[in-house]
């Protein structure tokens, strides 16, 4: 496996492809689409996103954590979470994908 | 929020845009970052979070239904993590 990283650099160049836009609109618009989701979780808003997967805000209560160096207890407040449920197609794609890797 | 209404949004804030462009480009973020996860590849985009794919290993399952014992094989699965900005906004910590 390559295991390469792919960033905003390597999605508004496939949008550059896909799509005849400037490189540069093709960067804003890559941006608008994570502001968005972004934005949608702040407010709590729910984002399913068929075939690829559902945001989800999980209210976290609070809880004593323990600094695990130094064995200290530390207490985590009550906090705001994003989880990523992926899609049965994400999964089988992803599981597909990787099936016989060697690391 | 689901894919049509990010679209929509994206598209009123886009005049000079046709809808049918709007869908294409924001597909074509979804199917990238599913196609780097397929060939083994991270997605890290600073702010928002990072897609990465977590191996798990082989075990033996149980029906729950029936009881009875399945060999599960090892499989990769993909993961999201979200990045600090998003989880600093998500408690009320606006830049």
């Amino acid at each position: 496996m390559s295991g390469k990283t792919l960033t905003r650099v390597d999605l508004t160049e496939a949008v550059f492809r896909e799509v005849g836009l400037s490189r540069n609109e093709s960067a804003q618009l890559v941006e608008s689409v994570l502001q968005h989701i972004s934005d949608a979780l702040v407010e709590g808003d729910t984002v399913k996103i068929s075939s690829f997967g559902t945001f989800t805000v999980r209210d976290k209560s609070a809880r004593v954590g323990r600094n695990p160096k130094t064995g200290e207890e530390v207490p985590i407040e009550p906090r705001r979470v994003v989880t990523f449920r992926p899609s049965q197609l994400m999964k089988e794609r992803v599981a597909a994908g990787n099936r016989g890797r060697t690391d | 929020m689901i894919r049509s209404e990010l679209i929509q949004r994206i598209a009123e804030e886009n005049p000079h845009l046709y809808q049918r462009d709007v869908e294409r480009i924001v597909n074509t973020v979804f199917e990238e970052i599913i196609n780097a996860l397929a060939e083994g590849n991270r997605v890290e985009l600073r702010g928002f979070g990072a897609f990465s794919v977590k191996k798990r290993d082989a075990r033996i399952g149980r029906n729950p239904r029936t009881g009875e014992t399945v060999a599960v094989e090892e499989k990769y699965v993909p993961f999201f993590k979200a990045g600090k900005l998003l989880r600093d906004r998500l408690n009320g910590l606006e830049d």
